[in-house]
């Protein structure tokens, strides 16, 4: 009698392997699952550009495919995914940009009448904690939110201008935020928010106090699977995390369990918090999917992305207990070195 | 005033405060001080202990314990 029981072998794509200066969380994902002894996996990468460097990580992705922009809508995402389910029978997707969700969300029961899983917040759920909702979202639930003003058009600025003191924070509905000191810096900000990302445009209170994010993971039923907050040590140019430590601050992870309660959130997800000086945690953005400091929870204890796994796959999990506190990361710029021909291939046939 | 409980501290003077992410480092003395505080006891009975141990005049060690605690309480290593 053979005792030793065979792994499942799980076929999952994966969305954000752009770990560039401002990276996407989809490597750190991939990395997470791939260290989970429970399963194997066969690791889908989807990408939108040619240069997005887990393209050519051969050893953490099987195969590559490009996808649509999300701004060409479901169809073609559909389209897309049917002939990638068709050649890599693709049984989990986890999508991990914040633009792309609404369109993975909308698509969530075609999938899985195709036998694909997804592990995903809906609609409302994720529109409740959407960046020009939030104000109201921490009204509504005694959250502390800074005061803000959704801008539509450019003559509004001006009311938030003279309303709120200087610095205060200009920001994109999906990415993007720039402080600003004066008038002068606050339009030059608007137009230039405007033309990335589109209208409305947002502008916040300035917050000052620490930066500490927390990653979390609900099971769509009010309970939170794991919460692992992480103080930003070293933070770039474009207010990224580019090292952190895991910490331990009860308050805070009353905070995101609370958040997770209130919203029954599913599936991952990321709290911006600053902590002011007078210890108010104010929250500062909601993302709706893993950050891409995640690797650090798997790091220390509470591998969230391979709960997730298991999660969408049916499996009932416990809370995870402790974490280790005091785990780093420290993030690294590697010059990684492929041949043209790849990237011939992914730009020719959308394929690697 | 008390060492919080949860203040990671090594031989080597390296502090970490699990809730806030802070870390210092401090010398060999200002371990000695904080491995007393630890142990519950006073800044008074701290100042006995390092008077009989080290040739200092007792006046500038009353100062520099009650300085260096005051430090401490401002980055949350007292409560």
């Amino acid at each position: 009698m053979n005792s030793i029981k065979k792994k499942p072998t799980f076929v999952i794509a994966v969305t954000g392997i752009n770990a560039i200066d401002s990276p996407g969380p989809g490597v750190a994902v991939i990395r997470a699952i791939r260290d989970c002894k429970d399963f194997e996996t066969r690791i889908i990468g989807l990408s939108y550009e040619s240069l997005e460097p887990g393209l050519y990580m051969h050893d953490l992705i099987d195969k590559s495919y490009q996808i649509p922009y999300p701004s060409a809508g479901t169809d073609s995402l559909w389209e897309r995914l049917e002939y990638i389910h068709k050649k890599e029978h693709l049984q989990l997707i986890i999508p991990n940009f914040d633009a792309e969700l609404f369109n993975f969300i909308k698509l969530e029961n075609q999938l899985k009448l195709n036998g694909i899983a997804t592990y995903l917040p809906d609609l409302k759920q994720l529109e409740s904690r959407d960046k020009v909702k939030l104000l109201d979202f921490g009204k509504n639930h005694g959250f502390y939110v800074p005061e803000d003003y959704i801008i539509h058009e450019f003559k509004e600025l001006k009311k938030a201008v003279d309303d709120f003191e200087f610095p205060m924070v200009i920001k994109g509905k999906f990415y993007d935020a720039v402080i600003v000191n004066s008038t002068d810096q606050a339009e030059k900000a608007f137009f230039k928010i405007q033309s990335k990302w589109g209208l409305p445009v947002i502008v916040q209170k300035f917050i000052k106090g620490t930066e500490i994010n927390i990653a979390a993971l609900g099971d769509g039923k009010g309970g939170a699977i794991s919460i692992v907050p992480m103080r930003k040590l070293y933070i770039t140019d474009k207010g990224k995390a580019w090292a952190g430590v895991t910490l331990h601050d009860e308050s805070l992870i009353a905070l995101a369990r609370k958040f997770i309660a209130e919203t029954r959130w599913r599936g991952g997800c990321e709290l911006e918090i600053m902590l002011s000086p007078d210890g108010k945690p104010y929250i500062m953005e909601v993302n709706p999917r893993f950050p891409a400091w995640i690797y650090l929870t798997a790091a220390a204890g509470h591998n969230q992305p391979a709960a997730l796994v298991k999660l969408a796959f049916g499996q009932k999990l416990e809370p995870f207990g402790e974490y280790e506190v005091g785990k780093i990361f420290i993030r690294y710029a590697w010059d990684l070195i492929t041949d043209i021909n790849e990237f011939h291939k992914i730009s020719g046939s959308g394929e690697l | 005033m008390r060492v919080r409980k949860n203040i990671a501290a090594n031989e080597e003077g390296f502090l970490f405060n699990p809730t806030t992410g802070d870390s210092f480092s401090t010398n060999s003395i200002g371990v000695e001080i904080i491995s007393l505080l630890k142990k519950d006891i006073s800044l008074r009975d701290i100042v006995d202990e390092l008077y009989e141990k080290y040739d200092v005049d007792r006046a500038l060690l009353e100062r520099d314990v009650e300085d260096f605690s005051l430090q401490l309480k401002e980055f949350s290593i007292l409560e």
